[in-house]
């Protein structure tokens, strides 16, 4: 009798890519509801768009690369780079921002350095960061929080695709500054702000939806951790480095600098931490190294909001971060069983 | 992570044993054919010593390899040799090998056996040499010589002896079978080690799932009075039986990376050596049988047997009422580091401990396997129990950069498989490191090959160069000569023409 050849292990192997990447977007659901109900409708056509340009883009490329296109979409990696960038674009932003934010991502960022896997950048963030420095006007044009519940959602819809708002409504009427932004814009206008006196506090956080977001996307990111699917080096680095910074800080001249507990919250801290920085492909890959990675993302995002040109700095920090991991890699190899270190 | 297991990674995988674990050793039938591949498994060659055609007797030396690792085979049952034929071997790649084969005559005739002497009158080197004589090697898989273990090393201070009864890997329970049926003869065999050895201490490490051995073994030790001999509990956490990986959950030592454990002062001897030691030291039996767990769904009476060694596979899945359904792999050793054989007529070897006949409900058709690109998540860096980071190794060894490789531990891998089990790309990593290692040990050869290829042309560059200034030499100095017989002669004849 003859039988299959095949090497050990023999055992069925658990788990795979897809139900990593599925589980991914599980855990951003209820941030994509929340940021529905604060900055309105528009993020579901964002995330749609973002979809089609994702998918159509890869197969394109697959296509082009020569690859079997069904089985590598299959992996679902695409589909979170696409909602992670859905979630990360304004709400109102016209249509082309986020088909051209994805296309570069998906074409420039992940297929031409090789598609899954071999990516050196965070497609999602290096997609953001293009957008952000090409067109800061429309990447950071936020709506006014609960503004927008009143609006039918085919005047979102026309507001995207055609720009055009409502009758006697004007851009800055419908819009407003992040608290990220409010202390940017104050500190361009006079360095000597006292920020204890912005409307900066943690309640007016949670009023404007930023800190429940932030609350979201903490609970999404320990579910994924306890699910095993993200390291927890990594956001524990980023967050007890901003924490740590920023408190120190603030303990020296609270009139200057923020609280910890608004850099925590406040921006992209913690959908980085837990979403961005946590894409496996570009993060160092031993368990020292990443708690390396997130800390150093955590004290970059700091330098940078405090005094960077940027208000917020989650895709910058990314980036930067992303550029050291071979060198991260490199240093951080654990013992090896049975030798001296 | 799991209670008691203070190394890092390892898997909980499902054991499975209840298919096989609680009947007891059945004895099998006289195969028609006995199978001897003439190639061991580190690849030294064994030459026949039975002649083609000659009568052999159960018991009789019939092959044997030469050097300081060399082993002896013994015929299993009494019959005819036959001609040598080429024919695939138990080898993870399916080789075919030379094999002396024994067409059995049914009459299991024996050789004469020495008379069983007292073992305690035995001094170490008569064990170590009766040992050898018994053609005992390691039955834990690596079938390493197990006289050359026990025998007393210079530079070495041996202290404690470490009995494996962890048998981690899912299916196999034949080391379970053994140490519930036969615990006192174990703990004899332990003896006859510890007084090779000359050491006081032992350890049997086994694992908590097997609470029938654990009790059968303690019970003996009661009875015995062997109280040196310690039955420690280790976690059922795939790999625990890994021969480092035990030494180091019973002891707290690390085997050095490219060392043994005699480094470290152990020496470490799996259940079914121990018995095979006992039965050659105190019933003076050579090792001809072993214990096979033929288990799997897709066989139908699973149990364990003493199958005679160099039984082709065939007869023994016969004699368990044969195969159940439609077969996926026939894996000679385990689920995790077994290797699967293209055809069922394979012998077993000192080597097998388990045939698993494994169907698609406990294999992966090679079909579903759909292998993605490895996205760096780190699972595989979080189960290595030899610390590992496989994702950079399989990196690295993709660009074909052997050196990177093994600066990241290629060859502290232990092939355990664990990497492979959780890895959501479905990358088959062990097989890349195989190959990776396979590769360096071809690169090194080669290196050595261009090495001497050098000195050789060189040595060849001074040697021409030598003959050609002797040569000149030569002729120079015939020369001179010439000149100076010239002159003679010349001389010579002017005298001639001086004399009148």
């Amino acid at each position: 009798m003859n039988f299959t050849w095949a090497a050990a292990p023999h055992i069925k192997p658990r788990g795979s890519v897809s139900k990593i990447m599925l589980k991914v977007l599980l855990a951003l659901l209820p941030s994509i509801f929340l940021l529905a109900w604060f900055f309105g409708g528009g993020v579901y056509i964002n995330i749609l768009l973002a979809t089609l340009t994702a998918l159509i883009a890869e197969a394109m490329v697959l296509k082009l690369r020569g690859r079997v296109v069904l089985k590598c979409l299959k992996d679902l990696s695409a589909l979170v780079t696409a909602v992670l960038i859905g979630m990360a674009i304004p709400t109102l932003a016209p249509w082309w921002v986020v088909v051209l934010g994805t296309f570069f991502a998906i074409v420039i960022v992940k297929q031409l350095y090789g598609g899954l896997g071999s990516n050196l950048f965070n497609p999602a963030m290096a997609g953001y960061a293009f957008l952000l420095i090409s067109f800061p006007q429309e990447m950071t044009a936020w709506a006014m929080p609960e503004s927008l519940n009143a609006w039918p959602f085919s005047d979102i819809i026309r507001l995207i695709f055609s720009a055009q708002l409502p009758d006697a409504m004007t851009i800055d009427g419908v819009t407003m500054a992040t608290p990220l932004d409010v202390v940017k814009t104050q500190a361009a206008i006079n360095p000597y702000t006292d920020v204890t006196v912005l409307p900066l506090g943690i309640e007016t956080l949670f009023t404007q939806g930023w800190g429940w977001l932030s609350l979201s996307y903490f609970v999404g990111g320990l579910w994924l951790v306890q699910q095993g699917i993200i390291a927890w080096q990594i956001p524990l680095g980023i967050l007890s480095a901003l924490a740590l910074i920023a408190a120190g800080f603030y303990f020296y001249d609270a009139q200057t600098y923020t609280s910890p507990l608004f850099h925590l919250l406040a921006g992209a801290t913690m959908v980085g931490a837990f979403f961005i920085a946590t894409d496996p492909v570009t993060a160092a890959t031993a368990p020292k190294g990443r708690f390396i990675f997130g800390f150093m993302i955590g004290v970059l995002t700091y330098l940078i909001r405090v005094w960077g040109g940027y208000p917020d700095a989650m895709a910058f920090a990314v980036l930067l971060m992303n550029i050291a991991v071979p060198v991260i890699d490199y240093y951080t190899q654990p013992r090896v069983f049975g030798t001296r270190r | 992570m799991f209670k008691g297991w203070n190394l890092k990674g390892g898997l909980d995988l499902e054991g499975h044993k209840d298919l096989s674990r609680q009947y007891s050793i059945n004895n099998t039938a006289i195969p028609d054919e006995l199978i001897y591949p003439l190639v061991d498994r580190s690849g030294n060659v064994l030459t026949a010593l039975a002649k083609t055609g000659e009568r052999v007797l159960k018991g009789q030396v019939i092959a044997g390899s030469k050097g300081v690792q060399g082993t002896l085979l013994h015929a299993a049952s009494s019959g005819l040799v036959k001609e040598n034929e080429w024919r695939m071997i138990a080898h993870p790649s399916g080789l075919k090998s030379e094999c002396l084969i024994v067409a059995t005559d049914g009459l299991d005739e024996c050789c004469p056996i020495d008379e069983p002497v007292d073992y305690r009158q035995l001094s170490a080197a008569d064990i170590c040499e009766k040992v050898h004589q018994a053609g005992i090697v390691g039955l834990g898989g690596a079938s390493f010589p197990t006289a050359i273990k026990i025998t007393p090393n210079n530079g070495h201070t041996i202290d404690t002896l470490i009995i494996n009864g962890a048998e981690c890997e899912p299916y196999i329970t034949c080391d379970d079978r053994l140490m519930q049926q036969y615990p006192s003869e174990i703990l004899l065999g332990i003896q006859v080690l510890l007084r090779a050895l000359a050491i006081k201490n032992c350890v049997i490490g086994i694992e908590e799932d097997m609470p029938e051995a654990i009790e059968a073994i303690q019970k003996a030790i009661e009875c015995s009075g062997f109280n040196q001999i310690q039955v420690k509990v280790v976690p059922a956490v795939y790999p625990a039986g890994g021969e480092r990986q035990l030494i180091y959950l019973l002891t707290g030592r690390e085997t050095p990376s490219q060392g043994f454990p005699v480094d470290i002062g152990v020496v470490c001897q799996n259940v079914g050596t121990v018995m095979a030691v006992y039965q050659a030291i105190v019933k003076g039996q050579v090792l001809i049988e072993r214990v096979v767990t033929v288990t799997g769904t897709g066989i139908n009476k699973p149990q364990n047997m003493w199958a005679r060694i160099g039984t082709p596979i065939k007869d023994l899945v016969s004699q368990c009422g044969g195969y159940n359904g439609p077969i996926e792999r026939l894996i000679m050793g385990g689920l995790m580091m077994g290797f699967s054989l293209p055809d069922d007529s394979v012998g077993i070897t000192k080597a097998t401990n388990c045939i698993l006949v494994a169907t698609s409900k406990e294999v992966t058709k090679s079909s579903e396997a759909e292998i993605q690109p490895c996205i760096r998540c780190g699972e595989c860096a979080s189960v290595c129990p030899v610390n590992l980071l496989p994702q950079q190794i399989y990196w690295y060894s993709q660009g074909g950069a052997h050196q990177k490789c093994q600066s990241f531990g290629l060859f502290d891998c232990i092939e355990c498989g664990c990497c492979d089990v959780v890895c959501p790309s479905h990358i088959p990593l062990v097989q890349y490191f195989r190959a990776s290692k396979s590769k360096v040990f071809l690169k090194r050869r080669e290196d050595e090959a261009a090495t001497l290829a050098k000195q050789r042309f060189e040595r060849r560059d001074t040697r021409q160069v030598q003959e050609k200034v002797a040569r000149e030499q030569r002729i120079r100095e015939k020369k001179l000569a010439l000149v100076k017989r010239q002159k003679e002669s010349v001389s010579s004849s002017a005298k001639m023409q001086d004399k009148p």
